[in-house]
Order: C-alpha cells, then sequence, then structure tokens
C-alpha cells in the first residue's frame, strides 16, 4: 500500500491509469496480483490478451475513447 | 546512518581529523583483462591505460585528446565507427562498472574526461545531422503524448520481433539476446542519470517508471536482473562484456546515445522523448518476442523477461508521454524539439540495427560481428 488515495487517469485511445491504493478484485473478491506495480494500466479497449491489465493492443486496433 | 565508524574499527567516532591523519592507502590497481578486444588506435590506447593502472598510465594519456579528435575527423560516420563507439562504450563504463575491471580512480581522469567529451560532441552533431526533428506540437502534456503515440504507432511488415515470433532459430534467438545485451544488462541506469538533471512532474514520471525497472524493492524483479536470468536460460553468460566483440558498432550507438542523453544536462529533452518512444514500442514487440521464445520450447521462466515488458511497458508509456516528456514540455517548451528529436532517435537508430539483423537472418548469414566466443556458453 502507498497511502496514497487513488486516481485513476482516461488516457486517450489508451487505457485507465490506475495511481495509489486500490484494491484489484475478482467478481469473487479474490484480489488481482498487481505483480509489484505501483501504478497499473487497466484494458478499455477490450483487445488485451492479459486483462485486466493493458497490453497495448489498443494502438493496433485503432481504439478511440472519443474524449 | 550515524558517524560512528562501524566496519573494523577502533570502536570511536571517526572524527574529520582522524580520518585526515590517517595515509591514503596506495591505490592498488585493479585490473582483469577485458572479454573483448579493441577496434582501431583510441579504444586500442584506452584498453592499454586502463591494463597499466592509473599511476604509469595516466601521463602517458596526454596526447589522447588530440588523436581522439584526429579519429573522429578522419571518421566519416561517428554513429558506425567501430573503434569511437567502442571507445565511447569503454569510457561511459568507467561511470556504470563492469565493462572494463579497471582502477575505480580512473572514472574521472581529466584526459579520459576530455575524450568522452569529444567523441560524444561529434555523436551528437552526426545525430542531428542524420535524425530530423518531426513535426512539433503545442507543448501541453496531451499533445505531446499524442505526437509521441502518433509517431511511434505500429507500423505492419517485416521486423526483427515478428521473425523471432514465427522463424527464428534458437541460435537466432541466442544471437537476438546478445544484441539486446550491450543496454539491457545495465538497463533503465541509462535512464538513470537524467533523474536529478529533471525537476518536478518530469523527475517524478521518471523516478515511478524507474520504480518498476528496478523490481519495486526486489532485486529479483530488476529487469536487469530478469534478462540476465534468461541468458543464462539460454546457455550464455551473463557477464557484462562477454559479447562486445560480437556487436556491431551501430548497436553499441544504441546504448552510448541513451547514456550521452542522460548523462547530459543539455540533452535532458532528447533523454526524456528518447525513453518516451522506447516504451511506446516495446509492449507488442516483447508479446511477440515472448511468442518466438515459447514457440522454441522454451518455458515460463525464459519467457518472463518478455512477458513483463508488456504489461509493465503499457504502464510505462503513459507515463513516458503523458508525465516525463509531457510534463517537461510544458516546464520547459523550449525543449520541445529535443524531446521530440530523442524519440526520433530512438526510432531511427535502434531500427538500423534491427533493420540490419533482419537482413542477416534473411539472407541465411548470423547477425554478429563474430561468431560467439567458445566457451562463452554455458
Amino acid at each position: 500500500m502507498t497511502g496514497r488515495p487513488p486516481t485513476i487517469i482516461a488516457c486517450p485511445n489508451g487505457p485507465l491509469l490506475v495511481r495509489g491504493d486500490a484494491a484489484l478484485e475478482t467478481p469473487d473478491g479474490e484480489p488481482i496480483d498487481r505483480h509489484g506495480r505501483n501504478t497499473v494500466a487497466l484494458c478499455r479497449c477490450g483487445a488485451s490478451a492479459i486483462k485486466p491489465f493493458c497490453d497495448g493492443t489498443h494502438k493496433m486496433t485503432g481504439f478511440r475513447s472519443d474524449d | 546512518m550515524s558517524g560512528v565508524a562501524t566496519g573494523p574499527s577502533m570502536g570511536r567516532v571517526n572524527s574529520p581529523a582522524a580520518s585526515t591523519a590517517v595515509p591514503a592507502t596506495p591505490s592498488q590497481a585493479r585490473y582483469e583483462p577485458p572479454r573483448f578486444s579493441a577496434r582501431g588506435p583510441i579504444s586500442s590506447a584506452l584498453l592499454e591505460a586502463l591494463g597499466r593502472g592509473i599511476r604509469e598510465a595516466g601521463e602517458s594519456l596526454g596526447g589522447l585528446e588530440h588523436s581522439t579528435r584526429e579519429a573522429i575527423a578522419a571518421s566519416p560516420d561517428v554513429i558506425r565507427d567501430d573503434d569511437l563507439q567502442l571507445s565511447l562504450l569503454i569510457l561511459h563504463g568507467l561511470h556504470y562498472g563492469g565493462v572494463v575491471d579497471s582502477d575505480d580512480d580512473w572514472e574521472w581522469h581529466p584526459a579520459l574526461v576530455a575524450a568522452r567529451v569529444a567523441i560524444e560532441r561529434a555523436f551528437e552533431a552526426e545525430l542531428r545531422r542524420q535524425v530530423p526533428v518531426p513535426e512539433l506540437p503545442n507543448p501541453s502534456s496531451e499533445d505531446v503524448a499524442a505526437a509521441l503515440f502518433e509517431l511511434t504507432k505500429p507500423t505492419p511488415g517485416p521486423s526483427l520481433s515478428r521473425y523471432v515470433a514465427r522463424k527464428a532459430s534458437e541460435e537466432q534467438l541466442r544471437e537476438y539476446l546478445v544484441l539486446r545485451s550491450i543496454y539491457t544488462l545495465k538497463e533503465a541506469d541509462a535512464q538513470t542519470w537524467a533523474v536529478p538533471r529533471l525537476q518536478g512532474r518530469a523527475k517524478a514520471a521518471l523516478m515511478e517508471i524507474q520504480t518498476d525497472e528496478y523490481g519495486a524493492g526486489d532485486p529479483e524483479r530488476m529487469h536487469s536482473a530478469i534478462f540476465a536470468r534468461a541468458m543464462r536460460g539460454l546457455g550464455l553468460d551473463d557477464r557484462y562484456g562477454t559479447y562486445i566483440d560480437c556487436v556491431p558498432a551501430v548497436t553499441i550507438a544504441s546504448f552510448t546515445m541513451m547514456t550521452m542523453f542522460g548523462f547530459n544536462r543539455s540533452l535532458r529533452g532528447a533523454t526524456a522523448g528518447h525513453f518516451s518512444a522506447y516504451e511506446m514500442t516495446s509492449s507488442i514487440p516483447n508479446r511477440y518476442l515472448a511468442q518466438g521464445v515459447r514457440r522454441l520450447g522454451f518455458g515460463d521462466d525464459i519467457a518472463w523477461y518478455f512477458d513483463e515488458h508488456v504489461e509493465a511497458d503499457s504502464v510505462h508509456e503513459q507515463i513516458a508521454g503523458r508525465d516525463l516528456s509531457g510534463g517537461l514540455a510544458e516546464a520547459e517548451p523550449s525543449l520541445l524539439a529535443d524531446i521530440m528529436w530523442g524519440a526520433n532517435c530512438s526510432l531511427i537508430v535502434d531500427g538500423w540495427g534491427s533493420a540490419e539483423a533482419l537482413a542477416c537472418w534473411e539472407a541465411g548469414r548470423s547477425a554478429l560481428r563474430m561468431p560467439l566466443p567458445s566457451g562463452a556458453e554455458r
């Protein structure tokens, strides 16, 4: 835990960048392993092969967040 | 840390007066023959001097700056000059450690600093001649990030990582790791030089990325350590320098370029842009590389390095684009051109190395300058 309130940046045409103490859980309440990372990027294009994390595939599919 | 001496001490406060009274330990000339050879007069003079220890060789280096300037003047292209690029790698190695195991006091020897600066100035000038500045966005974080993502967007068609995914032999995978090892055994260190040279949002962004690069407190997760583990898993020697002879000048230049960018405050814009482009062109190629590793029958322990970068660099590229480069452009708009130029340097110079390796493989040749040393494989 970082002691920092969570913030989520909606990156244009890209993932949700999550910083701070956000608990990532499965629908069953099991913790999702952040692999030691303080800041994580969550997929929002739906095409990642490592969901819930981003793997950069949005750049190949031309995903637009229209924001 | 307290001020009390805790080593093999007398158990008393080590006051400044006491420490100045202690005679200096005679400098022991530490030296181990390098695991690579010189490529011309400058690297030859450097290796010869480092082998003799600073007291004996220091004075004989009076002519080094002059001969370095002559070699620069005679070189048709400093970026691809074997002797000058190896010399710069040796000189940067005095700061990193682990390139030539020599007396630590060489690090700030004036003749070597002068030679380094001379090569760096010529190298930067050649890069400015060969790498254009891309079209400049507005100096806002959003616009800079968008321009960098546009500049680095994935391109279809042949690439080294796609070749590894589909066709590379085990021997070619080994060659790939050898080429990568020049930088990756020191991964992230080249950018860490820039930390005190940046301020505010850009500094915080760089540290946010570097914390992850260095394993967030776990030395086993350090990216350079995960890479060394992949090398060992493929039967390669993970000591820095074992394969320098095998690597062409342009691959050395990819690493000396990023060290130079990180090491010179005047190039802090270039280091931010370079690192951003590096991160933005990492996650998708690393997915292909992991595919190649598994296609060849290797397991998660070898693929870990590449898997890690798929996930990590999808985070880093956002931080690098928005906060490192974008934050720096907002704080210092005069650096905007260097930010974009540094990004292009990463794409173009690293692209030359990759294109040459791919051309070799497609022609059925080794991508290495010479075969792997016998006995270097474990």
